[in-house]
């Protein structure tokens, strides 16, 4: 029985058996490339989604245990209308390779929306689940600042 | 590329001047033009495989591997500088495999000098044996070569584009060009009026080239300026494409599994079990693995794991110990090199001290964020690649050779890499999708390897013993001799490559050891070679790798022997032996407000190491912190003769800093019954937001010559926070990663 999902406000069907993964359902069925596959064992972070607003991992969140609105970063923003988290990842000039970067600004994002200014210790404890091999650490920690004072100021 | 299939066919193109650059010896076949790879249609003239303007759009190709370096945009910017076009009005593309994109400075890194002391003269001998590249169809990104390579070709083909676009505004205007000037995309004409670029492009496409001067520094508007990169929308959007993010119509997930044992081959496979299960298409025999092809990735990588499989043996020790008996057994035997022999390290001066240390370094993965990936289409006669990759026309030589076709019936695209590092320069990847496409003509197929597939398959840096000796006297070094015992990471690529593994000295060996700006008058680095079958690759800086850890160790254990402070140590022999070292050091010193002592509870290690050109030196600080250490804060200074993008060159050093680190506190491939042991993450782990120092950065621009960016932020990485921990705790590091002896925050 095909099961529904709700993805960035849309409704899709799928067909697919219970236990595979939320990322390979949004990479492989639903063509949402955005979310990235890093480990497969929610070690690095690279593929976390947001569900009802909430950071989690979607290599480890099955199918059928999707339960609620499930946010990519084909959903925070575009090229065209960047969300002002984007805008401060921009303005910083954060990413090297940048494929972790999507997992990165979910994570982000979802720390802001819970604490509308972290400290440097609130970052470090939401965002060292999120591996990256550059090193753009600084840049992130200045970018999350950033996109703190640009949301408040809204 | 089909994208530039079709620009180039709409293109009315721009001449310009083919290659830039003398050549003084087999001028007919180095010199010789390299067919243009863009495919124009009949009656277009493409002379230029890096500038095509059509009457809609501009073009700029910059064909290096964009791998978080910062390539697509500098190499644009050096086009775009003389061309007098902004970066936004332009489309950078990667453009396909070919000859035309050789790299024509990493075959001049095979002088048998220091670098830093080559002439004039040498650096001419350099440039001109780089453009052996070119016969050799080195298109690669690697060898922190780009910006050496394009920094005068690409200015150049953009001021000849410029040059050939105002001659034909002239013709058009009937006025003369010297009377022109040009302007983001635009010539301007005496009387004021603009004709845009793409308004020119038939009229200048049948011109002959013309060549022009390079402007002056002082002059450049772009170079030297921090640009914002070209892909950093899509990477904060999630709509840069990676190679696992290629999707064509009616492609086929799959996903690959071969011998943990590396090189050996496979016995036999009973894949019953994975082909009963739901959304598993078929099982695909590599001769050295299988792979199966799936409705999704997941799906093939959870058959993977129910099919029976018996391996083959191992061509090597199977136990990590008898490996390292192995490597160290190499000192048994005559060195392969010595690169250095300055005086007689066997004749101590009467009085000196002398003192003598062993350190050993593991092997090491790789581990970019993307695992390794490859999608390929095979159509009978003709194979299509998509990958990252950082040698796009060996990549295309070994998937022809798994298809069966010539090269010229391949066509690769490079997508954005994510994660290179090294390892992508080798070809198993796209070789295994290509095996999996053969089987089904017409269809695409991606293959991707899971985490731990990609682990214990890597072409690893090697594992490395070395044995130092050393004397000091009246407060400064007079004995240096280093031995450096590892696999050869050359020779294994070369066979992996060319079936054949080269002979002669190998400098790479004993690179970041030789080489160093240090004025020991006794000095002498000799490199054994392993003779061991493990795979081994260019790991970010190569021997620099390792042989900075060794000789920047060593080199703290002299000045304390010598009852120095180390940085005090290290700039005096600097100062004498090339004062951009020196400058280095004495600007770390000051950023750093080193003063030699620290307070307890706090250690600090400062190392320098001259890597692709370029001197850097880094001061680390660690603190204790309930009872653990914690790396608190870094600096580093660095001397790259001309920063073409200063923000861009500074997350180089920090990146290239923190990928050391990373090595040094956790990285370590281990090996048992043949097979690595390390899987994922949380058995090769490395630093994180919260682990991770803070940093500041100071980019010099002051030594003579142009040096890399990419890799040299990466050598004092490992020995400047063993150097700090030395400090803090007075036990001496000699072995990595850090973990097994001191206790670090994680």
């Amino acid at each position: 029985m095909p099961t529904t999902l709700t993805i960035n406000g849309k409704t899709h069907q799928v067909d697919l058996p219970d236990d595979v993964p939320l990322l390979w359902v949004l990479r492989d069925e639903l063509n949402l490339t955005g979310t990235k596959f890093g480990c497969g064992v929610a070690a690095c972070g690279a593929c976390t989604v947001q569900i009802d607003g909430e950071a989690v991992r979607s290599c480890q969140v099955a199918l059928s245990d999707v339960d609620g609105q499930v946010t990519t970063i084909e959903g925070v923003g575009t090229p065209q209308a960047l969300a002002k988290i984007q805008q401060a990842w921009v303005d910083h000039q954060v990413a090297q390779c940048g494929y972790c970067q999507s997992g990165q600004i979910m994570q982000a994002a979802s720390l802001l929306a819970s604490n509308p200014s972290p400290s440097d210790a609130d970052i470090d404890e939401a965002m060292q689940g999120n591996l990256c091999r550059c090193g753009t650490y600084p840049r992130i920690r200045a970018a999350i600042h950033s996109a703190a004072q640009m949301i408040q100021e809204a | 590329m089909s994208r530039v299939g079709k620009i180039a066919r709409r293109s009315f193109l721009i001449g310009s001047a083919a290659i830039v650059g003398g050549v003084a010896f087999g001028a007919w076949y180095v010199g010789r033009p390299a067919p243009n790879p863009l495919e124009p249609a009949d009656g277009e003239a493409v002379f230029n495989p890096f500038v095509m303007i059509s009457d809609t759009q501009i073009t700029l190709i910059a064909p290096r591997s964009e791998m978080g370096q910062g390539v697509s945009t500098t190499w644009a910017a050096l086009i775009a500088e003389e061309l007098d076009v902004d970066l936004e009005q332009v489309t950078v593309l990667h453009g396909p495999a070919a000859k035309a994109y050789y790299n024509s400075a990493l075959m001049g890194e095979v002088l048998p000098d220091k670098g830093y002391d080559r002439s004039n003269f040498q650096h001419r001998l350099g440039d001109t044996l780089g453009h052996l590249g070119k016969p050799l169809l080195m298109q690669i990104t690697g060898g922190s070569t780009s910006m050496k390579d394009g920094f005068v070709r690409m200015r150049a083909a953009g001021a000849s584009a410029r040059e050939t676009l105002k001659q034909a505004a002239a013709e058009q205007l009937g006025v003369s060009r010297s009377s022109l000037k040009t302007e983001k995309g635009q010539v301007i004409a005496p009387n004021g009026d603009r004709i845009d670029y793409t308004a020119l492009a038939a009229r200048a496409s049948k011109l002959d080239p013309i060549e022009a001067d390079l402007r002056p520094a002082s002059q450049w508007t772009k170079l030297g300026k921090s640009q914002p990169r070209i892909d950093m929308v899509s990477k904060a959007t999630g709509t840069a494409e990676f190679g696992i993010d290629v999707r064509l119509p009616g492609m086929k997930f799959a996903s690959a599994k071969v011998n943990p044992r590396l090189g050996g081959g496979m016995n036999s496979f009973d894949a019953t079990e994975a082909l009963a299960m739901p959304g598993v298409e078929k099982v695909v025999d590599l001769g050295d693995g299988v792979a199966v092809v799936a409705r999704n990735t997941w799906i093939a990588i959870q058959a993977l794991e129910v099919i029976d499989i018996d391996w083959g043996e191992a061509p090597y020790p199977p136990e990590t110990d008898a490996i390292f008996a192995k490597v160290a057994s190499a000192f048994d035997a005559d060195p392969n090199s010595t690169m250095r022999d300055d005086g007689d390290v066997d004749a101590l001066p009467a009085g000196a001290t002398q003192i003598e240390a062993k350190y050993q370094v593991p092997y090491l993965a790789h581990a970019t964020m993307e695992p390794m990936n490859a999608t390929a289409l095979y159509s009978g006669d003709r194979l299509e690649v998509w990958a990252g990759n950082q040698a796009p026309t060996y990549f295309r030589m070994k998937c022809a050779e798994a298809a069966g076709l010539e090269s010229d019936a391949v066509k690769v695209h490079v997508t954005n890499l994510g994660g290179g590092f090294g390892r992508r320069g080798e070809f198993d990847y796209g070789v295994i999708a290509t095996k999996v496409a053969k089987t089904m003509p017409g269809t695409p197929v991606q293959v991707t390897w899971s985490r731990e597939e990609d682990m214990t398959h890597d072409m690893y840096r090697p594992g490395a013993i070395a044995r130092f000796k050393g004397a000091v006297q009246d407060g400064k070094a007079v004995a240096l001799d280093g031995g450096i015992a590892a696999q050869s990471v050359i020779q294994s690529t070369l066979m992996r490559l060319m079936g054949m593994e080269g002979g002669g000295p190998d400098k790479v060996h004993v690179e970041g050891a030789f080489n160093q700006p240090y004025a020991i008058p006794n000095y002498r680095i000799r490199g054994y070679l392993a003779d061991l079958a493990i795979p081994a690759g260019s790991w970010r800086s190569v021997g620099n790798s390792f042989n900075g850890f060794f000789l920047e160790s060593f080199m703290d254990e002299l000045a304390h022997a010598a009852g120095r402070d180390p940085l005090e140590f290290r700039l005096e022999l600097a100062r004498a032996e090339w004062e951009p070292a020196a400058r280095v050091l004495e600007t770390v010193r000051d950023m750093a407000g080193w003063t030699g002592k620290t307070p307890d509870g706090v250690g600090r290690g400062v190392a320098m190491s001259y890597s692709f050109g370029t001197p850097v030196a880094e001061v680390i600080e660690v603190v204790e912190q309930d009872g653990q250490i914690r790396i608190a804060n870094a600096w580093i200074a660095a001397d790259m003769g001309v920063a073409l993008d200063p923000r861009n060159v500074e997350a180089q050093m920090f990146g290239g800093m923190v990928y050391g680190l990373s090595a040094a506190c956790f990285g370590e491939i281990t090996f048992s019954d043949g097979a690595v042991e390390q899987g994922n993450f949380p058995d090769y782990d490395a630093l994180r937001m919260h682990t991770m120092p803070k940093v500041e950065v100071s980019v010099l621009q002051v030594q003579e010559h142009l040096g890399g960016a990419g890799e040299p932020g990466t050598p004092p990485a490992a020995p400047a926070l063993a150097n700090a921990i030395f400090d803090l705790t007075g036990k001496r590091p000699r072995r990595l990663p850090l973990m097994h002896d001191f206790d670090l925050m994680v």
